[in-house]
């Protein structure tokens, strides 16, 4: 679906991703991990079309994404960033509702009033619908945010540390709606930092480091104690704990 | 949203009251329908253009700065507009009043564009350094202003553009105020996209909307709503910091849904504070700007101190 | 006690001072020297003593406030005089304030500015968890007081533009030279009790703890700061009228000059900067340009730079 090739990107002008060539598929549910600085959440923004790579090239479905208008963008792809501020007073149901805005222009047909309360149920939503978004806590505005990428009914769904201010039921819930809307077909890349839930719900992990690819591939390649002590420069264990992987610094 | 059928049966009950009250006294004859038509009504419609228009070019600056205590009267919109106008009028005296309107335009958008720029370079951790580094960005540009009208004995002219008054208003030199009333109805349509610009420039492209596009498009709204203002009337302050603030506090910021209730609610308060004007002091009039000076400030200090609303 | 590096911008200010005011009494004078002497010697003078109020006062508020960006003039206390002013006139009426005389108006109104500039200080510096705010709030009392003194002008004298409209700027060149001695003497008394504080001003820079810590009464003292602050204002506002920004840029430039916290030096230093500034526009604005009315504008036009630069620079975070 998303494909880079020879992908750098520059912040402030200072390249911190350098010629990285990776795909994000339908119908998987991809993450990505590294330490503080790799370049996870620049690379992400590349992908979601909010900084313009500085050489390289990105494709959605074949076709250079610049040239994609962006309101045609934005119906097939959806990205949350980190720390999004949300500056006007709305209400989750309002917020959830622009997630709309894509495909109705903002006049919500019955269609997508039924997407805004499947998503608002989908994040545990329903009863805070009509609270202002800063009358709630850092979590359900975490969680109102992260509904309203899903109301984009995106192909690509991009995240960028949505577990971030949740609670435990929630990481849960959050990882299990990523996974579905993969496994019905949209190709979903979020950035993580907790390997343990990456090894657990990803089927494809990209660990970068210092903005290149460090290592790729299925968790059970990827999420081992040399390949990971290795990326973050500290001893890490990996334990199989019920046929589940665990990651644990010592 | 019961409160906007209220708002508007408030703002005809207030319009009656307008077309009432005034030095001359109203008869059922010819007279008396002759002064309505040349002076109470012009004057009513005014006040009403201009409230509304103000309250929405505010609540617009609002979602362009994000920050909710700027607005076009104190963040220098207003104070650019009155030095193009005083520049216009040192250049060319006798200039077309619709020449001096480009003009004060003109200068608006610069400035109110210089002061979007200057607030990107503002930490986004001390919001409230936006509006204070709009007032004095605002006052900055009112020096150079004052520094050219003392200098060139146009201080009279001062005083008129910047504080706004309905008592000159009349048939025949107020109707550049519906160019103003005109881009009010034209925000409506664009109430989403403005609500949209408000959660940011990445949020904005996520969504699909050209953000510089939303963004040229509240600038010129801002800019021309206010130039017109000031020109036509003089500079109203704090009606689009007051009322999109209360508006907000009560029903948030989704403006497909509330901007009729701040227009609304702009021009019920300019209405008011002109009827206000008239009956203070009667037979004289206090000009709506430094009654609005008064009640404004007091709400502002109020907003910057009061808890946040809940609900 | 001062060394050579402190003692140099202040010898350097002296002569800066002195010159302009040479220049001043002496530029384009024409005719009996006598006369001119004397007629500038007292406008020369009004200056000297607004241009030290505003000086002195700005750095001790600073001090007590413990920030760069604040100024009593920016907190609103002009506009606050000249409330005062406006509100004693609507009460007493225009005959029964002329007949207080203007001595006795500038004891009243300074004695009332006393107790509204504490009160107020006092209720915003209790809550001033964030200084964006206060400064906000300070800039919008200033707001209200100035658009409640029109209202009340309005209110007094429908037809008056000309009061309204001489409130809104400072006049340096029409000082009010009937109140000069008084003032005066007010200002010297203010500056001897401020002179004698430097020690104790420098700890309190320090902040509230580190000042209770070395034993200093800071509550205290930072209330007779203030106090003293505020009889300045009275002093400089009742001669010329309000200036917003002059002490901001009065201060920065003391600041950047003096290279020190020490109020000894601090003080003195930013007086003598303040009086070149104010006397040396007069001089050039007035005798060289010809202009007549418009040094208050530049000064506060310049000062504004200064604001938005220290903010955009971080001073205020």
């Amino acid at each position: 679906m998303i494909e880079t090739q020879s992908l750098c990107v520059s912040l402030g002008g200072a390249q911190v991703v350098h010629d990285i060539d990776l795909t994000v598929e339908r119908g998987r549910l991809t993450a990505l991990v590294g330490p503080n600085g790799a370049g996870k959440s620049t690379l992400l923004a590349a992908l979601g079309r909010l900084v313009p790579p500085a050489a390289g090239a990105i494709r959605v479905d074949g076709t250079e994404i610049g040239r994609i208008p962006s309101p045609d963008l934005a119906r097939r792809l959806a990205i949350l960033r980190q720390n999004a501020v949300i500056a006007p007073r709305l209400s989750v149901a309002d917020l959830v509702g622009f997630g709309r805005y894509p495909h109705s222009g903002g006049r919500l047909t019955a269609q997508d009033h039924d997407i805004v309360r499947d998503c608002l149920a989908d994040l545990d939503l329903t009863d805070l619908a009509g609270r202002y978004l800063d009358t709630v806590s850092g979590g359900q505005r975490q969680r109102a945010l992260i509904a309203m990428t899903l109301a984009q009914t995106p192909d690509a769904l991009l995240l960028d540390e949505p577990l971030n201010n949740l609670d435990l039921s929630h990481v849960r819930r959050v990882m299990a709606v990523a996974r579905a809307r993969a496994e019905t077909g949209a190709a979903v890349a979020v950035v993580l930092h907790d390997l343990t839930v990456a090894a657990r719900h990803a089927d494809h992990i990209v660990a970068l480091k210092s903005g290149r690819v460090f290592a790729s591939g299925p968790p059970e390649e990827v999420v081992t104690p040399e390949i990971l002590s290795a990326l973050y420069d500290t001893p890490l264990e990996v334990h199989d704990i019920a046929g589940k992987r665990v990651v644990l610094t010592v | 949203m019961t409160s906007t059928p209220a708002a508007l049966c408030g703002l005809l009950a207030l319009s009656l009251v307008s077309l009432a009250v005034g030095v001359g006294t109203l008869s059922a004859d010819a007279e008396g329908l002759w002064l309505v038509a040349i002076s109470r009504a012009p004057r009513t419609a005014a006040a009403l253009l201009t409230g509304a228009g103000l309250a929405v070019a505010g609540v617009i600056m609002q979602m362009l700065a994000r920050n909710r205590f700027v607005e076009p009267a104190t963040a220098g919109t207003g104070q650019a507009a009155g030095l193009g106008l005083v520049a216009i009028t040192l250049l060319a005296p006798a200039a077309a009043l619709w020449l001096k309107m480009a003009g004060a335009t003109a200068a608006a958008l610069i400035g109110t564009a210089g002061f979007l720029a200057l607030v990107r370079r503002l930490p986004p951790e001390a919001p409230l350094l936006v509006p204070l580094t709009g007032i004095v960005y605002g006052g900055i540009l009112g020096a150079a202003t004052t520094f050219l009208a003392f200098e060139r004995d146009l201080m009279q002219y001062i005083d008129i553009w910047m504080n706004g008054e309905f008592s000159g208003v009349m048939l025949g030199r107020y109707e550049f105020l519906w160019i103003s009333g005109a881009l009010t109805a034209l925000a409506f349509a664009y109430a989403r996209r403005f609500t949209i610009a408000g959660m940011g420039e990445e949020a904005s492209t996520g969504l699909g909307l050209d953000y510089r596009r939303i963004m040229a498009l509240g600038l010129a709204i801002v800019s021309i709503v206010t130039a017109v203002t000031v020109v036509t009337v003089g500079l109203v302050p704090f009606v689009g910091l007051v009322v999109p603030n209360i508006v907000s506090r009560m029903r948030g910021d989704n403006l497909a849904a509330t901007l009729p209730l701040v227009a609304l609610s702009g021009a019920g308060l300019v209405l008011a504070c002109d009827i206000l004007g008239r009956v203070l002091r009667y037979p004289f009039e206090v000009p709506v700007g430094t009654i609005l000076g008064v009640l404004g400030a007091a709400v502002f200090l109020w907003l910057l101190h009061a808890r946040p609303a809940r609900g | 006690m001062r060394g050579p590096p402190v003692a140099k911008p202040l010898v350097l200010a002296g002569l800066a001072c002195a010159l302009a005011c040479g220049l001043f009494l002496t530029l384009g004078a024409r005719g009996d020297w006598g006369f001119v002497l004397a007629f500038r010697g007292q406008k020369l003078a009004a200056l000297l003593v607004v241009a030290t109020s505003v000086a002195w006062s700005t750095i001790v508020f600073q001090t007590v406030t413990g920030n760069r960006i604040l100024t009593p003039s920016i907190m609103g206390f002009d506009a606050l005089y000249l409330l005062i002013q406006t509100a004693l006139v609507f009460t007493l009426g225009g005959v029964g304030f002329a007949a207080l005389g203007q001595r006795l108006q500038f004891g009243i109104e300074t004695a009332l500015m006393l107790g509204a500039a504490l009160a107020l200080f006092a209720a915003l510096l209790r809550r001033s968890d964030d200084l964006g705010r206060l400064v906000l709030t300070g800039i919008v009392f200033g707001i209200l007081f100035r658009s409640l003194s029109s209202l009340l002008n309005r209110l007094i004298d429908p037809s008056e533009f000309a009061v309204v409209q001489a409130a809104s700027f400072a006049r340096f060149n029409a000082v009010n030279t009937d109140l000069l001695w008084i003032a005066a003497a007010t200002t010297t008394v203010c500056v001897a009790l401020l002179a004698r504080r430097s020690a104790r001003l420098d700890v309190i820079a320090l902040g509230r703890e580190t000042a209770i810590g070395l034993g200093v009464d800071h509550d205290r003292e930072a209330r007779r700061a203030m106090a003293l602050v505020a009889v300045l204002v009275s002093v400089s506002t009742a001669l010329v009228g309000p200036v917003v920004f002059f002490g901001l840029l009065v201060s920065a430039l003391a600041h950047a000059a003096a290279g020190t916290w020490r109020h000894a030096v601090l003080l003195p230093l930013a007086a003598l900067i303040s009086a070149t500034v104010l006397v040396g526009s007069q001089t050039i604005f007035e005798r060289v340009l010809a202009l007549e009315t418009s040094v208050a504008v530049v000064i506060e036009g310049l000062g504004g730079l200064v604001f938005l630069a220290l903010v955009l620079k971080g001073a205020a975070r």
